[in-house]
Formats: C-alpha cells, structure tokens, sequence
C-alpha cells in the first residue's frame, strides 16, 4: 500500500514543481519594473555618474594621506635625528652624566609632550626618561620602532630611535605620532560619509537623468508606435531649446516625412497602374469577346486579335519602363558609370531624330560641341535625350522648330536642352509632370504612357542633376543636367583642375 | 535548321516550338535544365532557345557554361522574364549568343534565332555582299545596284549593310536599333521606318523590283524577289 502510495504522491510532487516554478516565474515577471528599472539607461548613467563621483573622492583622499602622512613622517624623523645629534654631542663631550642630565633638561622644556626618551641600563631598567619602561619588542640596534604606548593612562602611537650606548646602555628617542593616527580616522570618516553623499547625490541624479530620458523619450516612442500602427501623420514635438533631443526629433521627423512622401508616391503609383494598365487591357479584352461573339469571317477575327496584340505589347511597354525607372531609382545601375563623350552620342541621335521631323515637315536645329566630355551612363543618356526628343517630335505641329543644344558647365558638368513649339506644360503642372503617369491635358489625345519624362528625372537623379521645365514662348523647354564627375584618384588630383576646363574650352573651339 | 528549345513554361514552349516548325526548322523540346543539358551535349543543333530559370536543378545559365566549358559553340539565344540590363549582360556574358526578354513577339525570336545562327556558321570577313543585282564593297564602301552607283550617308551605309548580312529573313525594328544604332531602348516615335523609307528612296525607288520589304507586324526583309 505504501509503494501505491509512494507511486501515487510522486507525480503530485511533480505536478508541484512545475507549479512552483510557473508561480516563481509570474513572481518574477511581476518584478519586471524593478529590472525595468536596471535596465534603464537613464539609472545606468546615474550609476555611472555616482561611481566615478565616488572613485574621484577616493583618489583625492589617497592623494591627501599619501602627502600629509609621508610629510609628518618625513618631520618625526628628522626632528629624531636632530635629537640624536644633540644627545651624543652632550655624550661625546661628558659621559654619562650630561647625557642624563640633558635628557632631564629637554624633559622640562618638553612642552608639547610629544618627545619620548628612555635611557635605560643593559639590563633595560629604567634610568630616566618619560616612559613607564623599556617596551618589550625593542632589543634591537639602529632601527626604527612603531609603538604602542601608553603615558599617563592615555593610549598613543610612536614612532622610536633605539641606540646602543657604551657599557650596555640603552637609549630610546622618538616621537608621540597620535596626530597621524588622528588624521587617518579623520580622512577615513571624511571618505565614508563622501561615499553615502556620492551614493544619494547619484541616485538622484539616476532618478532625474531617467525621468527625463523618459518624458523626452516617451514622445518618440509614442509617435514610434503610431506610426508602426499605421497613423503617419504624428510627428515628434519639437521643444525649440535646440538641444540634443530636439535635433534627434527633427531627424525622425525628416524621415518621417520622406517616408509619407514616398508611401504617397507608391500609392499614386499603384492607383496609376491599376488604372493605366486597366484601360488598354479592357480594350483588348473588349475586343477579343467583341469578335468571338459577333465576328462574321476569318478576316475579321484575325483584325480583332491582332488589334488587341498591340494594345497588349502597349501594357508590356508600360511595364519595362515602370521596372526601368524602377531599377535607374534603385541607383543600381551606377556600376555601368564611365567617362563618355556625349557630343557624338547627342550626334547620333541627332542624324537619328532629324530625318524623322524633316519628314514630319519640322525644322530641327542642333547646336553640339564636337566633344563634351562626362561622366555617367551611355544607355541612360541616350534613353533619356531620346525621351525628351520623342516628347518634342510628337507634340510639335509641322512647320514649328525643335532644337537639340549641349553645353558643358566650368565646374565639369554639362545640360542639355530640348526645345520646341508644341503646347508646352501649363505652369502647375510643370511639378507633377515628372511624376509616373501624369498626363497634361494636352497631352491626352496623343498615344503616350505619361512614364517618358518620369524615366528623364530618375536619369538625372542618377547623374545627381536635374530636369528642369521651362516655358519655350511657346513651347517646352526641358533642360536636363548632369553633374556626376569620375572619382579622381588621388594621384591625379593636380590634374583634376585641367580636366574641369576641358568642356569650356572644347566648347570655344 | 535543328533547333533545340529547353523551357519549362508549356504554353510557351508549345507556341516556340509550333513556330519554328512552320518556318521549316526541326525542334527538339526539353522541359528542364538536366534533360537540356543532355540533349544539348549528345546531339548536334544548329541553335538553341534557353529559358534562364529551369527546374531540374540545372538553370540556364549553369547549362551554357557546362555546354561552354566542353567547347560546344552552338549559338544560343536566351529567353528570359529577367530583364534587367544586369541579367541581360550576365546572359552575354556567360556564353549567349543574343537575349531577349520575355514576352516577345513570334518574329522577333524567329529574327534572332535565325540572326544567331548566321552569326554561327563563322562566315569569314567578307568584302562584298550581294543581293540580287544590288552590290555592297565592305573596302572601298561602295554600293552598286545595276552597275549604278548608289551613294549612301554612313548610317544608311551601315543600315544596308546589316539589311544585307541578314538578306532573306525578318529584321525587327529592336534589331536594328541594337544592331546599327547600339541603341538598347524602343523610342516612341517611328524613327527607324524614317530611316528605312530613305534607304528605300535611294536603294529601291529608281528600280523596278523592290528589295527592301515590310514585314507587317514584324520588320523589314531585304530579299530578291517578290512576295
């Protein structure tokens, strides 16, 4: 019955354990705050504060005994030694009995009561002096004695001289050191009480530096938090004392606001593409059931299909520019950097554009230095001018001008400027005409993805330029600028002035 | 032509292969890495089409450099869903013949395949190309047609003279581009049938047989006689 028993408790001491353990983990979780409060950096700085307040106490205090007990040290022992002197003068000059009477003389005049003497027999009794008796440790010669002594009832340290004297006498000369000891306790005590003072004052300023860690902190974390919820218009309060904290809030803040403007841009972007991408797809869709419900011959059917093939290559387009913008922002394609001269690449695309408006009865006029030298990505480039070049041909009415134009800056970077005289780009919209999908009113009746000079402005992003819009009179007048300059070696440094000329004197000649 | 295509999608690879049958080439499909590496080792192919992402364990671009790595210079031509220009030149790079991005139109592939292959059989440096009775010196950069002298502006030059090297079959407007211009965009506007309506003016116009021909919905195609 026992071992049933025994049997039966076991699993109920178990049962026990993991409860005692699970209780002693809520304790432990309820002590949270407390460790809460170690882990607060506002306390560990406190800790800190105090701990080096209470090591500086210390190194004063050490410094303070090591230099005023040596110094009183360095006093006993020449005051003895002066003694000594005196003393075996008056042996030297007559014996035995002017060296005791000296030693009662200096006994009387023995004011401060801090000069011991002892003159004793070999067989250490006492002759004379201002000692009970010879102190048992002092047998041997030449050497220096700390003592405790006791005169007059009253306990002191001293610091003795013990001589050997012709015949077996005994001399002991010293001095009362009490005034040492005195001052040990003294500094002891002063150390002790700077400690509990160091103690309090540090905790107090644990408590102040954490409160106020707190209530500044408490607004980051709070917005921190409404952010993460989803809310991101809160921003940090700003307290205008232009401290530490307020240029951390000005920070967040900052990013804060990057952050809304980009969620904003993906927004828009998102609302543009489902419906920029929607339309063309809905034609094609629309056509596609259109002719397998009504389409009377093959003819027919073949046209449906193959209209909705090009509505479809329309969507594919809008894709690779949205994921070309996509990768030019990404700054990915930064690796392809190399020096390039873009008067023959502009050139190029001038023979290339040219025939296209003098077919379409346009007059194109280019102004391009034979060399320009830059620095960026060729493919870019060439997809960015060629952007612009497109824009100009498709919304300029025959007989109007375009104009290509290059020039490079003193400082190494160079613009370029397209220009023509179509319907331009009203003021207020000059701003969001760079963004992805914006179409002017203007611009709605012409065949276009509204992603042409979105691609321009990652470009000159890329090259750390700008896209500038300007009114033509009539007309646009886009100018984008590079400025990218190749990393210049170290070595070629002096050079690099030389090199920042070149596009101004290419230009001259 | 035998023509070897390794992709795995079945609707794209169904599409490919019915294709190239009807422009007259034999196809041997394989529908992952490991089965087109073996095809591709033990049989001899006049070009193969190559999906960069395969299962199978074995990916396009492990297949071209294990095929590249036995010295087996089939052209290849990548077709991807990768479009970057990193992807592009990590394709070339690795041993592609030619790239293109995933989706295509039918006849820019058939264009390359048979672009590729050209490219292949290693032809020497020749110094005259001939088609029909139109005549290009490569030396003197001269062009006859007729025994008539012809002059050209060096990009129309250059614009024949690639119309020429692929006389007989379809150059899109992206071949083009990439081929005459080293341009690596699609501009928006009709450039490229500008420039081939002014090569046609001065090649074709004073003529009675046309050469140089549109190909709807594809390109353009120099070949001798008429459709």
């Amino acid at each position: 019955m026992t071992a049933a028993a025994q049997a039966g408790i076991r699993p109920k001491i178990t049962t026990s354990l993991v409860l005692n353990a699970a209780r002693r983990l809520r304790v432990w979780r309820r002590r949270a705050p407390q460790r809460e409060f170690i882990r607060s950096a506002g306390v560990r700085f406190g800790i800190l504060h105090a701990a080096v307040f209470a090591l500086s106490t210390l190194a004063l205090a050490l410094f303070l005994w090591w230099s005023t007990a040596g110094l009183l040290d360095r006093q006993t022992e020449t005051a003895i030694n002066a003694d000594t002197q005196g003393l075996s003068e008056r042996y030297g000059e007559g014996g035995m009995m002017a060296l005791q009477e000296t030693l009662d003389q200096r006994l009387a005049g023995n004011i401060d009561d801090d000069a011991l003497y002892l003159l004793a027999d070999p067989l250490y009794q006492k002759l004379s002096g201002n000692l009970e008796r010879w102190p048992a440790r002092v047998t041997m010669d030449t050497a220096w004695y700390d003592l405790a002594i006791e005169r007059a009832g009253r306990r002191g340290m001293a610091r003795v001289h013990h001589f050997e004297l012709p015949g077996g006498f005994h001399l002991l000369v010293g001095r009362d050191v009490e005034v040492r000891s005195q001052m040990a306790h003294l500094l002891t005590d002063a150390l002790l009480w700077s400690g509990v003072v160091a103690l309090v004052l540090g905790s107090i300023g644990a408590m102040a530096v954490r409160s106020l860690f707190r209530i500044t902190l408490a607004d980051v974390s709070a917005t921190a938090r409404a952010i993460s919820a989803g809310d991101l218009t809160r921003r940090v309060r700003v307290s205008g004392r232009r401290d530490e904290f307020d240029r951390l809030a000005e920070t967040i803040n900052d990013m804060l606001d990057r952050i809304a403007r980009l969620m904003d841009g993906v927004r828009q972007v998102s609302n543009a593409i489902a419906h920029d991408l929607r339309t063309p797809i809905a034609r094609a869709r629309a056509r596609l059931e259109d002719a397998a419900t009504h389409a009377t011959g093959e003819a027919d059917l073949r046209a449906a299909i193959e209209r909705a093939e090009t509505d479809l290559d329309g969507v594919i387009n809008i894709f690779q520019a949205l994921l070309r913008i996509a990768e030019i922002e990404a700054g990915a394609r930064r690796s392809a950097f190399a020096r390039i001269d873009l008067g023959p690449l502009l050139s190029d695309l001038d023979e290339l554009y040219a025939a296209v408006a003098e077919e379409s009865g346009q007059t194109f006029l280019a102004r391009i230095p034979a060399s320009l030298p830059a620095y960026g990505d060729r493919d870019m480039i060439q997809q960015a001018v060629a952007n612009l070049l497109d824009n100009a041909l498709k919304f300029s009415p025959s007989g109007s001008q375009i104009r290509l134009e290059a020039y490079g800056d003193p400082r190494g970077g160079c613009s370029i400027l397209v220009a023509d005289q179509g319907p331009g780009i009203p003021a207020e919209d000059r701003v969001r005409a760079t963004e992805r999908f914006f179409r002017g009113e203007s611009a709605r009746n012409t065949p276009g993805s509204g992603l042409g000079l979105a691609l321009v402005q990652a470009v000159a992003m890329l090259h750390g330029g700008t896209l500038r819009l300007d009114d033509n009179h009539p007309g646009l007048c886009a100018t984008l600028t590079l400025t990218t300059l190749p990393p210049v070696p170290a070595a070629q440094v002096n050079t690099s002035s030389s090199l920042d000329q070149r596009p101004a004197a290419s230009l001259g000649a | 032509m035998r023509i070897l295509v390794v992709e795995d999608d079945k609707d794209v690879a169904g599409f490919v292969v019915k294709g190239l049958r009807e422009a007259g080439h034999v196809v041997e499909h394989a529908d992952n890495g490991r089965d087109g590496l073996f095809m591709a080792a033990s049989e001899n192919f006049d070009a193969i089409v190559l999906d960069r992402m395969l299962p199978g364990g074995v990916d396009g671009l492990r297949l071209l450099e294990t095929l590249r790595a036995q010295n087996n210079n089939t052209p290849v031509l990548f077709l991807s869903a990768m479009a970057g220009v990193d992807d592009r030149v990590r394709g070339l790079k690795a041993g592609g013949d030619d790239y293109l991005t995933k989706p295509f139109a039918f006849a820019e592939l058939l264009a390359r395949v048979e672009g590729i292959t050209r490219r292949g059989k290693g032809e020497g440096p020749a110094t005259k190309l001939q088609t029909a009775d139109l005549e290009m010196d490569l030396l003197s950069r001269s062009v006859k047609r007729a025994g008539q002298k012809i002059d050209l502006q060096p990009r129309e030059f250059r614009l024949l003279e690639y119309l020429m090297r692929h006389a007989g079959q379809v150059v899109t407007r992206t071949m083009l581009l990439e081929g005459v211009w080293d341009y690596h965009f699609d501009p928006q506007t009709n450039v490229i049938d500008v420039h081939v309506s002014r090569l046609r003016q001065k090649v074709d116009k004073p003529f009675p047989l046309p050469l140089i021909h549109t190909v709807r919905n594809a390109g353009y195609m120099l070949r001798p006689e008429q459709p």
